[in-house]
């Protein structure tokens, strides 16, 4: 049996009047206002992201350079195999096929196209399945998030997961952020942990969309609430036609992508 | 009278042996020290490549500590006598490889100083955590079945058997057990399509089958050689068929992989196949560098499988030893290379990135291994020691 922070608080207040500093209650209520929920949060039953490929130009790279930078997450050029990424651009036959499927009868626009890949934050996630340790879960309104602090660095879940979307610290990130320039707001990890796209729920916290989608000038990413009928998902998905990466796995991915 | 501290000393070869196996060790550690301040990058491992020589010898390693039911099981489920003297050999084999296991799972974490956050956080759904569960236990049944054993055979009594065989029992049934939780780790990953395989826990049972008690006769041959002791022929050649028996099916099995991959025509499945033995190609590129371990393994599985067909070459050990040691590394680079790098290969985004160990790699693996020789040296000696004495 832990304490809990109800217990904690009542000790702490018991505490203060005995030191006769602060009265108890007046120590208690002046707490709570800096905890609880922030009130601008965003929330949702059911986040989800709507990729329109058509808008999406290509060279532009807007989107991952706003995420990486907000993000902190390292740049290793010398070296591919160190490589941390969470949104990027892939070609078509790689986001949704196997190479070899590479037929020479597709349309040569959407093969050549930039896809946007990402973690799909999955509604059944293989990457949450096999955690030894829960460091990676779902939350209800559907974010897969990553608890860099219980990791154990086993990357079993980047074993599992079937889209390629989770990197691993194999050296030191600091190295690879620039020190004069990176955002102070978000942590900075340490070697030895897995890291992936977090649907910016640091920034749905405090109300504010995705970066990503913020930074992408062309309308080519929407993000909202498919449990909400009038969320700008929701109709995208009313009005196209999507199709989502690997479906047949059953993951139930929550990235879906207008082709055409 | 013997004594402990006299059964762990030996001659100049034993020493010089014990002062090797403590040189490989402390290489391994110093590079340990380094993976420790650098992280993994100075491995070979990638963000495709996320498990490599480390994870590959940790499932080879858990079918040599399953393999020592293959003398365990015909000893006391089907009463033959000739077993009864390697049993114990099994189970302190077991002991020093499941040792090894934990210490490969733990050179590759990227956080070892959290190993605790898995019991302390018990995740039911998530198959480490059985694996962690099943090996612990395993450790745990094969010494506290060898060490009483032992101990009775010591002081010439019959051991407490009316204790001791329903743990017995129980380890019969947990050795495969350990081995099928082990291919579960890979078999239930979408997307993995070499690993994506039902048949998976079989070809892990049936690589160890043979391959582990193929260390076990060598190691008790090497043992008698020592110790100036009669080989148990009539035992050795009965491994001998079990080991040729399991290799049979272990080539099997593959072939059942070839034929589903190939025949179907799937993509995903035939990907990985090709990778090992034909090599991929992107960007006007051939990416190959496991074919010719590949095809070295397939060569050497299958010769010493046809050789070890003949009772003669059963018999005779000049021939038989040989084959052992060919049939163990045929094993070896199909579980403890092939197959783990490369279910890796392609990337799920299709992509190829090769793998290959780096120098700091082979050394923490080559510690490893000598972690678990001094562990099986030490225990061996003291069942050689015991045996001598009770002869004397």
């Amino acid at each position: 049996m832990g304490i809990t922070k109800r217990d904690f608080l009542k000790i702490a207040g018991v505490s203060a009047i005995g030191a006769g500093a602060v009265p108890a209650s007046k120590a208690i209520a002046g707490f709570k206002d800096q905890v609880g929920p922030n009130k601008e949060a965003l929330t949702g039953e059911r986040w989800a992201m709507v990729v329109d490929v058509r808008k999406c130009p290509e060279g532009c790279d807007d989107c991952a350079k706003a995420c990486h930078f907000t993000h902190n997450v390292p740049e290793f050029t010398y070296n591919k195999r160190h490589e941390i990424k969470w949104i990027w651009h892939e070609k078509y036959v790689n986001a949704f096929a196997v190479p070899e499927n590479e037929g020479e009868y597709v349309d040569k626009a959407t093969a050549s196209r930039p896809f946007l890949v990402l973690c799909n934050h999955c509604d059944n996630p293989p990457c949450v399945r096999v955690c030894p340790t829960q460091a990676t879960f779902k939350r209800k309104d559907g974010v897969v998030m990553m608890d860099y602090h219980r990791c154990i660095g086993c990357r079993f879940c980047m074993a599992a997961c079937p889209y390629g979307s989770r990197s691993f610290n194999l050296k030191d990130p600091r190295l690879g952020l620039d020190h004069t320039h990176y955002n102070k707001d978000f942590p900075t990890r340490m070697k030895g942990v897995v890291e992936k796209c977090n649907f910016c729920a640091e920034r749905l916290a405090v109300g504010k969309i995705p970066v990503c989608v913020e930074a992408c000038k062309h309308g080519a990413l929407a993000f909202g609430d498919l449990a909400d009928e009038n969320s700008q998902v929701s109709k995208l998905l009313r009005e196209n036609y999507t199709v989502k990466r690997k479906p047949e796995l059953g993951t139930l991915p929550m990235v879906y992508y207008i082709v055409r | 009278m013997l004594e402990l501290e006299k059964a762990i000393k030996g001659g100049p070869r034993y020493w010089a042996w014990i002062v090797f196996l403590l040189a490989v060790i402390g290489a391994g550690t110093l590079a340990y020290l380094l993976q420790l301040r650098d992280g993994l990058g100075i491995t070979g491992l990638s963000r495709d490549v996320t498990w490599g020589f480390y994870i590959a010898q940790f499932t080879f390693l858990v079918g040599v500590a399953a393999s020592g039911l293959m003398v365990v099981l015909p000893y006391y489920l089907h009463d033959y006598k000739a077993f009864g003297k390697i049993t114990i050999l099994g189970e302190f084999l077991a002991v020093g490889a499941v040792i090894m296991c934990m210490t490969f799972i733990f050179v590759d974490m990227g956080m070892p100083t959290r190993v605790l956050n898995v019991p302390l956080y018990p995740t039911p759904n998530s198959i480490m955590f059985w694996d962690m569960l099943v090996l612990g236990t395993y450790l745990a049944l094969n010494l506290v079945i060898a060490v009483p054993m032992l101990a009775a055979e010591y002081r010439g009594k019959q051991p407490p058997y009316y204790i001791l065989k329903p743990i017995i029992y129980l380890s019969i049934a947990w050795a495969p057990l350990i081995h099928t939780v082990t291919a579960f780790l890979y078999a239930g990953l979408p997307n993995r399509h070499m690993w994506l395989t039902a048949i998976l826990a079989a070809r892990f049972l049936a690589s160890a089958f043979c391959a582990g008690p193929a260390i076990l006769v060598i190691l008790y041959l090497l043992m008698n050689y020592f110790y100036k002791q009669e080989n148990n022929m009539k035992a050795v050649g009965k491994l001998a068929q079990i080991i040729c028996y399991a290799m049979i099916v272990n080539m099997f099995f593959l072939g059942l992989e070839f034929f589903t991959a190939f025949y179907s025509g799937i993509p995903g499945h035939k990907h990985s196949i090709e990778y090992l033995f034909f090599g991929l190609h992107e960007h006007g590129h051939t990416y190959g560098a496991l074919v010719p371990f590949m095809w070295t393994s397939l060569v050497l599985g299958v010769t010493s499988a046809i050789v070890l067909v003949f009772p003669g070459a059963r018999r005779n050990l000049s021939i038989l030893v040989p084959t052992l040691v060919v049939l163990v590394l045929a094993a070896w680079l199909d579980k403890g290379v092939g197959l783990i790098i490369g279910g890796f290969v392609p990337s799920p985004l299709g992509h190829i990135t090769e793998y290959s160990p780096t120098l700091p790699e082979v050394l923490i693996t080559m510690g490893v291994f000598g972690i678990g020789a001094l562990v099986i040296t030490v225990l061996y000696k003291i069942v050689a020691e015991v045996r001598q004495a009770a002869n004397s």
